[in-house]
């Protein structure tokens, strides 16, 4: 019993331990973030290159046939209580409020978190942050910060991209296959939309750029520099990237309601 | 009771009793040593004896529990982060591996602390980084990307990136490991050269003995954690010290054990230790 006890006390100290050394290390990228932004925004753009444009076709892939599915699926619901035409509507909200953020920041966990970590931890382990310092260069700031500002940012952006790419694919089931009307389509769409979903996309994208970048960054970081340590670094990316943002979105959607 | 150099002594570099310990292993216990103004100074010693360590102590990357290291005076531990920098801006450090940036070609390398710390004109950058790249031999690779260098090409460039800021103080960390004759040779002529045309002072961390002897002014051999004996190569090679002469030669019988210290082997092979 004694030793349960002092194994969960040293289990909920490291965490602790843990999480206030991730908010730290949060603060201090964004401390760097102006100064990056207007002095080397040219490194920033790279890497929103890095991150947004090459995962850009695993999201419109995904995006397409999520949004097909959608419409496939709700299209055999609504048919059955004749209301066919609200289809539109179905595939917006799902989309932009839920499936289209989330959705986004799975697979961007996938693609670019993972290419993130590890890009970062086999700099550790090949000594480039160490010669880095070595040099005078600070590397949270020359290599951190621009690649989590560019996740950052990269992530609203394909999400927009795979809501769009979504709804083209509920589209074409829906209107070209399923012969749904496409004026009711769009225009029931149009009415059922507010401000406050578009708000929501806006919140639940940004919040999870954040999140997937800086876990991204944090692991690379912190990976034991080994084959090992950097290939567990970059599975705990996508593992903890993914969990944090189901619990963010299931928070941002109750509080937003 | 810690007394700082003067910063235009002889001493570039003092270490003052230094402890430093990872966990329940102390690597250095009172280890004190000088380095000298415009001399080649190398750490050797037995593998595992932390002689990488030491580097990135005097580099500050490390602190040590206590004592004190003092560079051109001044007690790095002393030195906020931006003074450490400006402090670090007098080093050039070659990585055992030659930690060349994967994502930048060998002209980019070069180029790096130029483009990081000062606001010289492209024609000006180009210029500088091929003169250090000419005079390691390899202009020619300027548009080669890491990836495609062997070691020693990659340890060459990486020593063109530690000399581009023109520092004073230049530190190898193992340059001649797993090199071929050829670039063996050249790598030894080149940190004699560098040290003398450019009057810095290098610091050589290596356990090639022979390639340690010709470019050394200086040689300390570390072992326990403390300066087991210091010196000229030809002091060391003479001396009486049954440790130095085991290390200098290479003897396989002495005071550093070959087999880490293990149960009794007959013992363990019948199993009798598991019982």
């Amino acid at each position: 019993m004694k030793a349960l006890i002092r194994d969960l006390h040293s289990t909920v100290l490291e965490f602790v331990r843990t999480f206030g050394a991730f908010q730290l290390f949060f603060l201090r990228l964004l401390r760097h973030t102006p100064k990056m932004l207007l002095k080397r925004p040219r490194l920033v753009i790279k890497q929103i290159y890095n991150a947004g444009a090459l995962s850009l076709v695993i999201i419109m892939v995904c995006g397409f046939f999520v949004g097909a599915v959608l419409g496939l699926l709700g299209h055999n619901i609504l048919a059955r209580f004749n209301a066919e035409d609200a289809i539109g509507t179905l595939v917006a909200f799902a989309l932009i409020k839920q499936l289209g953020p989330v959705f986004t920041a799975l697979l961007f966990a996938g693609r670019a978190g993972t290419a993130l970590s590890s890009e970062i931890g086999l700099m550790k382990a090949t000594d480039q942050l160490s010669a880095m310092e070595m040099m005078a260069v600070n590397p949270v700031r020359r290599v951190l910060v621009p690649r989590f500002v560019g996740a950052s940012v990269a992530l609203p952006l394909l999400v927009a991209i795979f809501i769009c790419v979504g709804l083209l694919g509920a589209h074409l089931v829906t209107i070209e296959l399923l012969q749904v009307d496409a004026g009711a389509f769009w225009q029931q769409m149009r009415l059922a939309l507010a401000d406050k979903d578009i708000f929501e996309f806006i919140v639940k994208s940004v919040a999870f750029g954040i999140v997937a970048g800086l876990i991204a960054v944090w692991e690379g970081y912190n990976a034991i520099p080994t084959a090992e340590g950097v290939g567990l670094a970059t599975t705990r990316t996508v593992v903890i990237t993914a969990i944090s943002v189901l619990i963010l979105n299931f928070m941002i959607t109750a509080v937003l309601l | 009771m810690l007394r700082p150099v003067s910063a235009y002594s002889e001493n570039l570099i003092e270490i003052h009793d230094l402890m430093y310990s990872r966990g329940a292993r102390v690597i250095f216990k009172d280890l004190n040593l000088t380095i000298k103004r415009g001399e080649v100074t190398a750490f050797m010693g037995p593998s595992g004896t932390g002689k990488t360590t030491l580097l990135r102590l005097i580099t500050r990357q490390l602190i040590p529990q206590q004592g004190a290291i003092f560079v051109n005076g001044v007690d790095i531990a002393t030195l906020n982060q931006s003074e450490l920098y400006l402090l670090r801006r007098r080093f050039g450090m070659l990585f055992q591996n030659g930690a060349l940036l994967t994502d930048i070609n060998v002209f980019e390398n070069v180029a790096f602390p130029l483009r990081e710390h000062t606001r010289l004109s492209n024609r000006l950058i180009r210029h500088v980084v091929l003169t250090k790249l000419h005079a390691v031999g390899l202009r020619g690779a300027a548009d080669m990307m890491p990836s495609e260098l062997s070691g020693g090409m990659a340890r060459r460039v990486a020593l063109a990136r530690a000399m581009v800021m023109d520092p004073e103080i230049l530190i190898y960390d193992e340059p001649f490991v797993g090199l071929d004759p050829i670039s063996m040779g050249v790598i030894v002529r080149l940190v004699r050269r560098m040290n003398d045309a450019l009057g810095i002072t290098s610091i050589v961390v290596s356990h090639d003995v022979a390639e340690v002897s010709t470019v050394a002014d200086c040689s300390y051999l570390i072992s326990d954690g403390k300066v087991a004996a210091s010196g000229s190569p030809d002091e060391l090679r003479t001396a009486n010290s049954e440790l130095v002469r085991q290390f200098m030669h290479g003897m396989a019988d002495g005071p550093v054990a070959f087999h880490f210290e293990a149960p009794n082997y007959a013992e363990q092979l019948l199993g009798r230790d598991t019982e």
